[in-house]
Formats: C-alpha cells, structure tokens, sequence
C-alpha cells in the first residue's frame, strides 16, 4: 500500500516535470496555428516537419548550433584547464597566503556578477574584444566554483603518491599532468559538463558582446527569432526543441558523473 | 559593406540588397536582420562597442538621440546631389533633420490610425467607422453590448495612442523647448482621462501586446473589432488570413477630438542613417540612395505595406487604386512629429509605463500623470545641464 | 610571492583572469556609481559630471527601484522557501527505500536544470497563456475560473516563482540526496528498534542532521534568488506594470538598455549591499 503510494507520488511529479518539455516537441510538430484552437491539444492531429524544415533552411539554425558549440567546447578546455591548475595549487602546493587568499575568493561570490558586467563592457571594448568570440569566452575562464571544486577533490589525493613522484625527480608540472589530471579525473568531468552546459545555455553575455548576427549563439539567435516570430507558437516550439536537446543528450549521456560529481562537492562544501 | 535592418524591413533587406549588388559590381552587402523589439538596444550597444554597422535602419524618433551621441555622418550635401530632394514629402524630410543637418534620409513613412472590422461594426449600425471621439466611445459599447467579447484593442504597454489622443487635445508633451515635461497640462489631463475611460467602461481589455496570443488571428477571428496600429499590419492581415473577406475589415484615419477629421496622428517611419565612422562611406552613399528611389521606396510597399515617403511613388496605381492605403493617405495630412530630443525613446517608455499604472488602475490618472512629470524632468536633468553649459 | 615558487604559476592564469576581467570591473563599477556616467559622456567625456552620492539619493527617491525591491523580497521571501521545500520533498522521495530506479528518477527531475531558459520561456510563455494554455485548461477542468497569468499584474510573480522552482529544484535536490545519503542507516535503524515511525524519524533524525545541508541550500539559494533576472527577463521584460521587474533587472535596464552606467552601478551596488547583509543576517540565525 505504502509502495502503491510512493509510486503514483513519484509518477506524477516526474510527469509535471517533464510535461512542459515533452509539450514542447509535440507542439513543434503541429502545423501552423493549430496550438491556437480553443480546445487543448495534447498531440498533433497530423505531425509535420516544416518548422523544422524552416528553421534549418531560411533561419540557418544549423549555423548558430555549430557557433554554440564551438564555443562551449572551447571555454569547456580552456575553463577546466585554468581551474584545474589553481585548484590543485589551492589544495596542495603551499605557497604564502594561500589559504587566506581562499577564503578571500569564497567571499568574492557574494559579489552578483552584474555588478561586474558594465565596466567589463568598456574593459573589453579597450581591448577591441567586443563583437569576438575572445570577448565571450575569456571573461568566464577562471571560475571561483570551479576552482573550490577541484581543490576539495584534490584534497583527498593521498599525500604517498606526490611523495612518489617528487621522489623519482618529476617536476611539478609533470606531476600535474600525467598523475593529478588523471586522479582528478571524476570531478573534472563534472566541472566540464557544468561549464559545457553553462555556456552553451548562456545567454546574456553573448547577447551583449556579440553585435554581428552571424556569430550568434543558438539562445541568442532563439531569443532574436522571438522578437519576430512570437506569434508562431509552432515554430517557436521547434526552435526551443532544438536549443535545448543537445543540452539535455549530452546531460543524460553523463549523467552519472555529473550527479555524482555535484553531490561530493556539495557534501564537502 | 554592413546594413541593418529591422523587423518586416529586414526580412526583404536581403531581397532588396541583391539587387543592389548586381547594379554595383564590387561591393557586397552583408544584411542583419533584428527584432524592432530589439533595435534600438542593439543600436545603442554597437554604438558603446564601436561597432555600428555603414547603414542602417534608424526609427525617426531615434534620429536626435544618434545626432547627440555624434554617431551619424552630415547627410545635407550628399543628399541634394540625389537630385530628388523635391519628390520628398516636407514633412516626412523635416521628420530627419536636426540643429539645421539632414541626418537620414527617409525610407518609408508610417503612422497609425484605425483598423476596424466592416462587417461587425455594420452590424451594430456602423457602416462607415466613426469620425470623432463621441462617436468611437459609442460604436464601442454598441460592440461591447452585442457581446462579442472586447470591443476593442489597444495594447497598454504602448506609449502611441494616450500620445496622439493628448497630441489632439494640442498638448505639446514638453515645454521650455524639450527641457521640461509638460504632462500636466489640462489638456493633456483631459485627453488621458477619455484614454483610461475606454478601459474603465470595458471597452477594451487592459491587456498588452504580449498577453494575446496572436494580434492577427484575434482580429480574424472577431475577439475585438477596433485597433489602432500601423502599415504593416494589412501585409499581415492578408497572409495569415486568407479566409477574411478584404470586405471584411478596412482602415480608416483617427477619429477627432473636435469637428475637424481626420485626427491628427502621430508621424512615424525610419530614415536610412550612415555611420559617422564608417570606412566604406561610397558604398554606402550609393546604397542609400538605391534604396530610397521611387522605385524601390514602391517595392517596399508592395512587400511590407511599408508607406513611401515621396510623391512619384504615391501617384502609382498600387497606392492609388489600394482603399486601405488610401486611409493612410489621408491621415498623412493631418500628422504631428513628437519632439526631435535625444532624450525622446526613454519618455516615450515611460509614458508606457505610466499609462499602463493609471489603465490597470494602480494609479489615479492625476498621481500617473504627476509621477510621469515627475520622471521626465528628471531624465531631461542632463539636456537642461548640457544646454545650459552649451555642450 | 617566492620567485621559484612553482605554485605561482598554477595559480597565476586564474588570479589574473579574476584580476582583470573580475575585481578591476568591480572597482570601476564603485567609481562609476558616483558620476552621471551616461549615453552623453560615452559620445563625449566632456560631458561626464562627477556627482558623489547623487546617484544614490536619486536611486532613494526613485519609485522603480522600490517596486523592484519590494518584487525582489517577494521573490525572495516567497520563492526561496518555496523551492527549498520543494527540492527537499523531491530529494525524500528519490531517495525513500522504496522508491525503485533512484539514479533515472533523480536525473528525470534534474532535467529542467539543464535547459536553456530562453528556450523554456518559449514553452512556458505558452503554458500560462490565459486562452490557450495548458495551465488554464487545466483550472478549468477543475472548475477554477481561468488566470492572466502573465498580464495580470496580482499573477505575474507567482507565475514567475512557479517557472523558477519548476527551473531550478532539481539543483537543490541533488545537494539534499546527499546529505541524506550521508546520514548513517544504523540511526534509522536504532530509531525503528525504538518504535519510532516514519514521521518521528524524519522530525527527529533526518531534518535535524541535515542542518548544515539546509545552512549551504539556504545561503545559495538566497544570493540566487536577490540576483532575479533571467526569468522576468524573458518572460515578462519586467511587466505587466513593473509587477516582475527585480533589482537587477532594472539595472541592466539602466545599464544596457538605456546606458545610465552610473545610475547602473549605483543599483548594483544597493543589491550586492543587501544580498551580503541578508547572507550575514542568515549564517547568523541558522547558528
């Protein structure tokens, strides 16, 4: 009985959770106007493709997915490799001030990030990044979160192990690369999926920074064909489908490490 | 060579751009197309990053606020060397210059007036729309009372209609040449309290633009029977409702707070501006002027609905033998620009704002209007200062 | 700083990253907050006025700004609890012994995490539209009289609250899983050999050794929730009447629509002096 219970609680949550995003891919494939009728529709009458046919050949949404992309992996690379470095130095490599300086970084996140936002407009128009791809992707590099994940992680490597290296005469940065990396490994997938995801969601920024339309990103472009094409429900809907299955096939695809990842930082934390 | 373009106008800029380079061999255009919704914040922001485009698209109303920022090149001399400063309505080219300078040259002209549906505004004893304000407050509560849901629709986010029902009343809105506002002048009080009333009696819901689903498909389908909107919107009518009779619905010029009709409107359009740090400046000049000849300024109408700002255009059949253009035709006789002030697009939201607290009734029409006056002054603090000190 | 110190270079990209593109804007946005910093003095420097607090005395006097407060603490006050207790019954029931396939079902509810907002706005817009939609449908068949949901000035910020915790409560789920999971099985075990039922279980061992879950839960979810933005930003622009126009919306308004940076710095700055006095206040009341 109590089973019987939690069962239908769990089914109908997951089934309001899920229902605006399962929505969304039928309403894509009604044709035009038919998500207005007075009548609720839970299901096409007759699906078609031609939102989708149109936003992939006179919308170009092929290109702003490619933009999206490119961009995401390369701060994925960049981010994880800067904040990797300094995590590991935070937890491990002693040098003067260090934990005082922590701290003072943990502090810094109350700070919102708009506070921010409009000098790094001028900063960046100084140095004629406005409109570039550097000017999206340089400013979010080095990440507070990022770097408090990998220090807690780094924390639990066993001393013996660096002790070996240094031992056998590698260098720091060897010992960074071919042993920390690799142990490390479990919580820099997650901070890259976290990252992939940030940016491949983000919207604001690139919105500010990028005034050439062929650059957009896939949000950016979704947000612009909103302006024009707010009425289209049935477009729109594909659109959104588009943006956001990516997002949520590369999440399911690693879902495991990425959860699991997250639940070891907040427990430290 | 970059041009931005905006809304309807950008989606056949590309169109309109080929041509263009098949005339000019060697120079190519490359076309962005962005949301009005979205335009003068993108302006605005390719300004502060130095990056805006050789041409574009720029609101009349924006026009001054540009000039301000020193974003626009001195069109005057330029423009008379087209040789068709004369094919230009007066009105339309006055729209464009600031401090003496032409600083666009007019692309199309829009303004808004009454979209209405013929069948059931007959159907209520109305065959012809109603030409003073008496008369559109009655035809409405004829609809409301026939119980066909709204009577009418006016979108409550929009600062153009409590503007041109003020400019009727001959409000000026500002005072002391732009340095003040003037929103508290008996007839401008007057003209907000008949805006609200529309409201009041239910006449129109207290909605905006965003909060019906679909502007055109309403209108179709009978959900309100009277707009107040602009050229653009017959283009729609016709493509996204190919089952309403074009017998079904017509235009007609604003309704008059006195015996005088038309009513004045508001006079509205873009003007084609070129970036004062532009580096392809002859491309550009040669763009401009491309786009805004006769020919093209009629290609525009017939694509867009768009309204050409000159007469050789005017005197086509397209426009002549068009009823609903015709309405436009007349109304652009009794029109009037609100005030050429960089400061302009910031009022203009908060008139908005102001009107939408006074509509769902968060505010008496008199705190409204105060806190409007209020606000506008403020805003005009660094005009007032600028002036004062001759920068 | 030792020279030789290899450490330095392992910490150097990031502080530099953070110097430049983080704690040198945040200085320039203190100094900017006491000038007229404005479209005109972007076109000219000349026209830049230095004018000490007269950004802040405005910010007082300005009526936006207390709407947005006052929607900020609604937001706040409403919203955060609201999705607190909604991510901590998420996490009791993924995580309850009975509940079969807890990794899928955990993921399943994490979904709306992982979306794009600008994307679901789009669905959402959809769902509250007061004709068509499906949440109006639904009150219907239950007999409930159909809400503007976004264009009623009253609706508008529950709507946006119900968007945000539907956005959002996978986040906090994950974060009490495992603080539930952390909590050892042999006390539940002891309580059941006591007689202890489920109910006194979860009042007496789960909720109390889940505190300093709730202390991070709670601090995280009150700076998020002060730094409202995206959702009004996209659902509603602010609207209907400023009912959903939040602190940092109008600053970004100020600052990006309008380009009043100064004006701008000067909200941004009101809002990080209360997110840090209300974080204080509740690190304070949680110990």
């Amino acid at each position: 009985m109590r089973r019987l219970l939690i069962y239908a609680v769990l089914l109908l949550t997951v089934a309001a959770t899920l229902f605006p995003l399962v929505w969304t891919v039928s309403v894509s494939l009604m044709p035009v106007a038919e998500a207005l009728s007075d009548s609720p529709k839970l299901w096409p009458d007759s699906a078609t493709l031609e939102h989708y046919r149109d936003l992939f050949d006179r919308l170009e949404l092929g290109r702003y997915a490619l933009n999206s992309f490119l961009l995401a992996a390369s701060i994925t690379a960049l981010s994880v490799l800067v904040n990797a470095l300094a995590g590991y130095a935070f937890a491990r490599l002693p040098f003067a001030g260090r934990d005082a300086l922590f701290r003072l970084l943990l502090a810094a996140m109350v700070i919102p990030g708009q506070v921010a936002m409009l000098p790094l407009f001028l900063l960046l128009k100084q140095f004629g990044l406005i409109n570039t791809y550097a000017g999206v992707i340089i400013p979010g590099l080095a990440s507070i979160f990022g770097i408090f994940l990998v220090r807690q992680y780094a924390q639990s490597i066993p001393q013996s192990l660096l002790d070996a290296a240094r031992l056998d005469g590698a260098g720091e940065l060897r010992i960074f690369w071919s042993l920390i990396l690799p142990l490390c490994r479990p919580i820099l997938v997650t901070l890259a999926v976290l990252t992939f995801l940030g940016s491949w969601n983000d919207f604001l920024w690139p919105l500010i920074v990028l005034t050439d339309s062929r650059r957009y990103t896939l949000p950016v472009a979704l947000a612009n064909l909103m302006g024009e094409h707010a009425m289209d429900t049935e477009l729109m809907m594909a659109g959104a489908v588009l943006t956001v299955s990516p997002a949520i096939v590369l999440f399911l695809a690693v879902q495991r490490y990425y959860i699991g990842g997250l639940m070891r930082g907040s427990v430290r934390g | 060579m970059e041009f931005w373009a905006f809304g309807g106008e950008g989606q056949i800029a590309r169109e309109l751009a080929v041509e263009f380079e098949q005339e000019n061999p060697g120079v190519r255009v490359r076309v962005q197309q962005i949301p009005w919704s979205a335009a003068h914040e993108k302006l605005l922001t390719a300004y502060a990053g130095d990056n805006l485009p050789d041409v574009f698209q720029l609101g009349n109303t924006w026009i001054a606020e540009f000039t301000a920022l020193r974003a626009l090149e001195d069109m005057t001399a330029g423009f008379e060397a087209f040789g068709r400063s004369g094919d230009f309505f007066p009105a339309t080219l006055d729209a464009a210059v600031i401090d003496g300078k032409l600083r666009a040259v007019p692309w199309y002209v829009d303004t808004r007036l009454l979209f209405y549906r013929r069948d059931l505004l007959a159907q209520v004893g109305y065959p012809e729309p109603p030409r003073s304000w008496d008369g559109w407050v009655e035809a409405l509560r004829r609809l409301r009372e026939s119980g066909r849901g709204a009577a009418a629709f006016l979108p409550v986010n929009e600062w153009q209609v409590p503007a041109i029902l003020a400019l009727q009343r001959g409000a000026g809105l500002l005072k002391d040449d732009g340095r003040y506002g003037d929103f508290l002048h008996p007839d401008c009080k007057a003209a907000f309290e008949f805006y609200l009333r529309l409201f009041r009696e239910n006449l129109a819901p207290a909605a905006s633009a965003g909060q019906i689903a679909n502007f055109y498909l309403e209108f179709g389908r009978g959900a309100f029977a009277v707009s107040v909107t602009g050229p653009w919107s017959p283009g729609e009518f016709r493509r996204r409702l190919p089952g309403l009779p074009p017998r079904a619905w017509g235009t007609a010029p604003m309704p008059s707070f006195d015996d005088s009709y038309p009513g004045l409107s508001l006079a509205g359009g873009a003007s084609l501006a070129i970036a004062a740090g532009s580096r392809r400046k002859d491309a550009a000049w040669k763009l401009v002027e491309f786009l805004t000849a006769p020919q093209q300024q009629l290609r525009l109408y017939r694509l867009t609905g768009d309204l050409p700002p000159g007469k050789t255009a005017w005197n086509d059949p397209a426009l002549t033998e068009d009823g609903k253009a015709q309405a436009f035709r007349r109304q652009m006789e009794r029109l009037t620009a609100p005030p050429k002030i960089p400061e302009w697009e910031r009022i203009a939201s908060r008139i908005a704002a102001c009107a939408e607290k006074a509509v769902r009734g968060e505010q008496t029409a008199t705190a409204a209007l105060e806190t409007l006056n209020r606000e506008v002054d403020e805003i005009l603090e660094k005009r007032r200062w600028l002036l004062e000190h001759g920068r | 700083m030792k020279r030789c110190n290899p450490a330095f270079w392992f910490v150097a990209p990031a502080l530099a990253l953070i110097l430049v593109f983080f704690v040198l804007p945040v200085a320039a946005a203190l100094a900017l907050s006491f000038t007229d910093f404005d479209l005109y003095a972007l076109g000219d420097p000349a026209r830049l006025r230095f004018i000490g607090f007269g950004n802040y005395r405005r910010l007082l006097a300005d009526a936006e700004f207390w709407t947005a407060l006052k929607n900020t603490l609604y937001f706040v006050i409403v919203g955060g609890p609201l999705s607190v207790l909604v991510s901590l019954a998420a996490a009791l029931l993924v995580n309850h012994r009975l509940t079969p396939l807890k990794g899928l079902f955990r993921s399943l509810l994490f979904l709306p995490v992982v979306t794009t907002l600008v994307a679901v706005a789009v669905v959402w817009r959809y769902v509250y539209q007061p004709r068509y939609g499906m949440l109006n449908h639904l009150l219907e068949a239950l007999g409930i009289d159909s809400i503007d949901w976004l264009g009623d000035p009253d609706w508008a910020m529950p709507a946006i609250i119900l968007m945000a915790v539907w956005k959002n409560f996978g986040f906090n789920m994950i974060v009490f899983v495992a603080g539930l999971q952390s909590i050892p099985e042999s006390l539940y075990e002891a309580a059941a050999i006591d007689g202890a039922g489920p109910r006194q279980q979860l009042l007496y061992i789960t909720l109390p050794l889940l505190a300093p879950t709730f202390l991070f839960v709670g601090v995280v979810t009150l700076i998020g929730h002060f730094q409202l933005f995206a959702e009004p930003y996209v659902m509603t622009q602010g609207g209907p009447a400023n009912s959903t126009l939040s602190i940092a919306l109008l600053m970004y308004q100020q600052g990006f629509r309008w380009w009043n940076l100064g004006y701008a710095s000067a909200i941004a700055f009101v809002l990080f002096s209360i997110v840090l006095a209300a974080t204080v206040l509740q690190a304070r009341l949680e110990k």
